[in-house]
């Protein structure tokens, strides 16, 4: 189970948090200029990262206020909890080498078990 | 292929079962193929079974990370059915259950389907108006579907608790007979055996790392065994949609997230059918050799780890234990997760894509295995043709630029 360091109250259980999908995804303010494909991708697409993946939490069973994280979706390791508003900080993550690689741990797929320390600002 | 059968058995029998073939082959790949399907899936290898079979498309490939049946098609909780209520989807959902009735006769493959039933509960007058209706829309499109009261339910499936004493007892529910349950691995190894027949490369251990283009249209992949010139390219992988696209920078509205399932320790015949229920959140079968299947919602967050949280677990059991006090002393074996790629409308994306030559399969979410016959059969006709179907073209990527999404959060029955 995840321990997630809110910044208002420290460490918690993940089953006190809601999640929030994508990170730094601006609402567009002259929305009746927008065509129906900008409208869409605003609305429905998402990068849905297998890697270094900037996200939102908020901590429904305590302060109730959101916050972004920068959390590995390959092995679900936890760089970085941040305030909204700023932006996300370097952090050296164990990568997948190839598209799909995949953990060296946890994962039954021993095909696919390459990962590499890498360098990386999530932008 | 030399064809399974009880003759056959006995006459390997007699020569000590060293004449068996073996199931499929194991290729080089060749530098070249007309088509490359990528995800050696249910869905990928029944894509290539169709394109050899019934589009003569032989010089093709199915291109597989891991082993056959390793990712999605290894770990969902094998539940067939097709009471979903719109005409999109009850059109591809009742075209694959039409092909899993015939299936194991056709593939010459004992894919063990089991027509028991499956039960959808109603615990509130809402639910109940709401699975009425789609009683109404399935029987308007040809899908069998019933409702029962609460007392037939428990005619029908004498294991479950009706009594009024719990939060939210059962009030009733809608039954498809034709639905029910199959064996994941003998669908992915029955689909491989015949494709592999036909002449179709199944190459395992082998990962796309790249997908050639010139000029806006495919050319070919890069895989970890060398590079492979093919003018059709067809992404079918369960879990990694996203991976695939971003590739060739396609943007598509796929969340990945973890959907967990466990079985209980095997014990004697006591659940005879499928029960689903959606505010009392769990899904529950049992398998042939006893154990109790089970699954529930996702995880909420996005994770390629195959590995969810314990407290979507312990929501899973606390919904079977109202459902059916008679399981809490059952010990819980085994426990996996799957990555599901999920849509904002629980419709799954059967598309072309704006590169010349490259298709996308996925978006399945929570509901694909169900899928399985008919999403190979529709996807391998829109490979051959270049032209989505009509019961493929609802699925199109551009619905979420036209706004016309297949609504079915309900009918997929899988908390979101």
């Amino acid at each position: 189970m995840f321990v997630i360091d809110c910044p208002n109250c420290g460490s918690r259980d993940q089953s006190e948090f809601t999640y929030a999908g994508e990170a730094h995804i601006a609402r567009p303010t002259e929305t009746e200029n927008m065509t129906d494909a900008e409208w869409a991708e605003f609305v429905f697409m998402r990068t849905n990262t297998k890697g270094l993946f900037a996200e939102r939490w908020w901590h429904a069973t305590g302060c109730r206020k959101f916050f972004n994280m920068l959390r590995n979706t390959a092995t679900d390791e936890i760089h970085a909890v941040y305030r909204i508003g700023e932006k996300p900080p370097k952090v050296t993550a164990n990568l997948p080498a190839t598209p799909a690689g995949e953990a060296s741990i946890g994962s039954g797929n021993d095909a696919v078990k390459i990962m590499t320390r890498d360098e990386e600002a999530a932008s | 292929m030399k064809r399974y059968s009880a003759l056959e058995l006995i006459r390997q029998g007699l020569g000590g079962h060293r004449g068996w073939d073996r199931v499929w082959r194991k290729p080089e790949p060749k530098p070249s193929y007309d088509a490359v399907i990528i995800g050696g899936g249910g869905h990928g290898l029944a894509t290539a079974y169709y394109l050899a079979k019934l589009h003569g498309m032989t010089n093709i490939a199915v291109v597989e990370k891991g082993w056959i049946g390793g990712g999605n098609s290894g770990r969902n909780t094998t539940i067939i059915r097709s009471n979903y209520l719109f005409d999109e989807s009850a059109a591809i959902y009742n075209h694959a259950l039409n092909l899993w009735k015939g299936l194991g006769q056709e593939l010459n493959f004992n894919i063990m389907m089991s027509h028991r039933g499956v039960l959808n509960l109603a615990h509130d007058e809402g639910e109940m108006r709401q699975l009425k209706r789609r009683v109404e829309a399935n029987r308007l499109n040809g899908v069998d579907s019933e409702w029962l009261d609460a007392k037939e339910v428990k005619n029908f499936c004498p294991s479950i608790n009706i009594s009024g004493d719990i939060r939210y007892p059962v009030l009733g529910g809608t039954l498809q007979r034709s639905g029910g349950v199959n064996r994941h691995d003998g669908v992915v190894w029955g689909y491989a055996r015949a494709a592999d027949a036909l002449g179709v490369d199944i190459l395992q251990q082998t990962e796309v790392t790249g997908i050639l283009t010139e000029a806006g249209e495919v050319t070919g992949i890069e895989t970890t065994r060398g590079t492979i010139r093919t003018p059709k390219v067809a992404s079918v992988t369960a879990g990694h949609t996203s991976v695939m696209a971003n590739m060739l920078d396609i943007r598509l509205p796929v969340e990945s997230h973890p959907l967990q399932a466990l079985v209980s320790e095997p014990i004697k015949p006591i659940l005879n059918c499928v029960v689903m229920s959606n505010a009392v959140h769990v899904y529950c079968s049992q398998s042939d050799k006893g154990e109790l299947v089970i699954g529930a919602g996702i995880d909420a967050q996005l994770s390629y780890t195959q590995r969810g949280n314990l407290d979507i677990i312990e929501h899973q059991m606390a919904s079977l234990m109202e459902l059916f006090p008679i399981f809490s002393r059952l010990r819980m074996m085994r426990q996996w997760g799957g990555i599901v790629d999920v849509c904002p409308d629980a419709s799954p994306i059967i598309s072309k894509t704006p590169v010349k030559g490259f298709y996308v399969n996925g978006g399945w979410g929570t509901g694909g295995w169900k899928a399985t016959p008919g999403s190979g059969h529709v996807f391998a006709d829109l490979i051959a043709k270049d032209e989505p179907n009509r019961i493929a073209a609802p699925f199109a990527i551009d619905r979420f630029t036209t706004g016309a999404l297949v609504a079915e959060h309900g009918a997929a029955a899988v908390a979101h």
